[in-house]
C-alpha cells in the first residue's frame, strides 16, 4: 500500500482555544473542529511524515488504539479535510506545503 | 436636523461621515445629494479636516431598484480595492486614502460603501461589523446577534429608557489594547432610526433565542465563535483577510463573553442586561 502524506493547505485559518483545534478554509468558509485525535494529526501534518507513522507514533500510543482501528479513522478523517483544501494529500513528501502549527 | 456640509480645497463639497471614531469624507458635486447624506447620516457627521480616507462620487441616475448586497464583487487589484454591485463601481486606494465611486443617485450605495470599506480597515485593527444590535447600559455595552428575524429589533424595541441604542442592525466593534469597544452606527433595520454615536467596552455578546421565558446560557467557545464568524460581515474575496477575520472572532471570543439569550419578548429581558 503506497504512504499517504498529509499537510496543512495554505488558504486555512486555524487556533487552539479551550484544548480544541478550530479550522477554518479561507476559501469557503467551511468550519471545523477537531477532537483530540484529529487535533494530533493536524499538528503532525507537516507534508514529510508519512500518515501511518504519525498514526502510530502519536495516535496508538497516546490513545491506546490499535493501528489498524486507528488508521482507518485516520484515513476517514484526512479524506474529509482534503475534500475542503484543509488538508493537502500526496503520495509523495509535500516539504514545502505545510505552514507552522496553530498553536495560539 | 441638517448638518453642515464642508467646503473643501477641490471643487467638490464633502459629507464626512465618522463612524467607529473614523472619517470618510464623501465629495460630490450634487449639493442636493451631499444635504440628502447629511440627513440620513445626521449624528455621524464628523469634521472634514479629520477625514482619514475620502471618496469621490459620480452619480447617475438610476433606471432600476437598488440591488442587494448579495450580488457584491470586492477584490482587489494592484493594491486598490475594487468594489462592484449592480448600482456602483469604486475603487479606493488605502495607502493614497482616496476612492472613487461611480454610483446611481439614491444613498444605498453609499451605505454599502461605508460598510464595506469600514470591514476593511476593521479586519486589519482586530475588529469587525456583525449582524447585531448593540446598545449602552451603565457604561456597558452589549451586543446583541442574529440572522434575520432573530430579534435585533425586537429587543432593541424592549430597551429600557436608561438604555443608549447603538444600532438594531448592524453592530461595530474595534479593538482597543486589551478591551473591545462597541460603537453607535447609522445602519439601521426595521427600527427604521440610526444608532446613538456613543461607544462603551463590550461587556457581553448575546446570541439571540426566542423562548417561552428569558434566560441566559451559556455557549460552548466552538459555538460561539461559529455562529459570530457566520454574523460577521464581510465582503471580499480574500482569503489573507479572511483568516485576519477568523483569528479576530477568537480573540474576541477570548475577551468577550459569548452566551445565548434565550428571550420572551417583553420589558423584562432588559432585567438580564446589566
Amino acid at each position: 500500500m503506497a504512504k499517504k502524506y498529509i499537510a496543512r493547505g495554505s488558504a486555512v485559518a486555524a487556533r487552539m482555544l479551550g484544548g480544541e483545534m478550530m479550522v477554518m478554509s479561507t476559501a469557503d468558509s467551511t468550519f471545523f473542529t477537531l477532537n483530540d485525535v484529529g487535533s494530533v494529526i493536524w499538528q503532525a501534518a507537516d507534508g514529510r511524515t508519512p500518515l501511518s507513522e504519525i498514526v502510530a507514533s502519536k495516535i496508538c500510543e497516546e490513545f491506546d488504539v490499535d493501528q489498524e482501528r486507528a488508521l482507518h479513522g485516520a484515513d476517514r478523517f484526512v479524506d474529509e479535510l482534503s475534500q475542503h483544501g484543509i488538508l493537502l494529500v500526496s503520495e509523495q513528501p509535500l516539504v514545502n506545503s505545510a505552514p507552522p502549527p496553530e498553536s495560539r | 436636523m441638517t448638518s453642515t456640509v464642508t467646503v473643501s480645497a477641490c471643487d467638490r463639497e464633502a459629507v464626512p461621515i465618522e463612524i467607529g471614531g473614523m472619517t470618510i469624507a464623501l465629495r460630490s458635486h450634487d449639493r442636493s445629494f451631499l444635504r440628502h447624506l447629511s440627513d440620513r447620516y445626521a449624528g455621524f457627521v464628523g469634521s472634514v479636516g479629520r477625514a482619514n480616507f475620502e471618496f469621490d462620487i459620480d452619480l447617475y441616475e438610476p433606471s432600476e431598484p437598488p440591488a442587494a448586497d448579495d450580488g457584491l464583487k470586492v477584490t482587489v487589484e494592484k493594491g486598490d480595492w475594487l468594489l462592484r454591485r449592480g448600482d456602483f463601481r469604486a475603487r479606493w486606494d488605502p495607502n493614497a486614502r482616496r476612492g472613487f465611486i461611480r454610483q446611481a443617485k439614491n444613498p444605498y450605495a453609499c451605505d454599502s460603501l461605508l460598510r464595506i470599506v469600514h470591514t476593511l480597515i476593521l479586519a486589519k485593527q482586530g475588529g469587525f461589523l456583525v449582524h447585531a444590535a448593540s446598545a449602552i447600559r451603565g457604561d456597558k455595552a452589549f451586543i446583541f446577534s442574529g440572522v434575520s428575524g432573530a430579534g435585533k429589533t425586537t429587543i432593541s424595541r424592549l430597551a429600557p429608557p436608561d438604555a443608549t441604542l447603538l444600532t438594531d442592525e448592524i453592530s461595530y466593534v474595534r479593538r482597543e489594547g486589551d478591551r473591545y469597544l462597541a460603537f453607535g452606527t447609522p445602519f439601521a433595520g426595521e427600527l427604521g432610526r440610526p444608532g446613538e454615536n456613543r461607544s462603551a467596552p463590550i461587556a457581553g455578546f448575546f446570541l439571540l433565542a426566542k423562548g417561552p421565558e428569558n434566560r441566559i446560557e451559556p455557549v460552548h467557545h466552538t459555538e460561539g465563535i461559529q455562529r459570530l464568524l457566520r454574523n460577521i460581515l464581510f465582503f471580499a474575496d480574500d482569503p489573507a483577510l479572511i483568516e485576519l477575520v477568523f483569528q479576530s472572532a477568537c480573540e474576541f471570543a477570548s475577551s468577550v463573553p459569548i452566551k445565548r439569550l434565550v428571550f420572551f419578548p417583553d420589558q423584562r429581558v432588559w432585567d438580564l442586561i446589566r
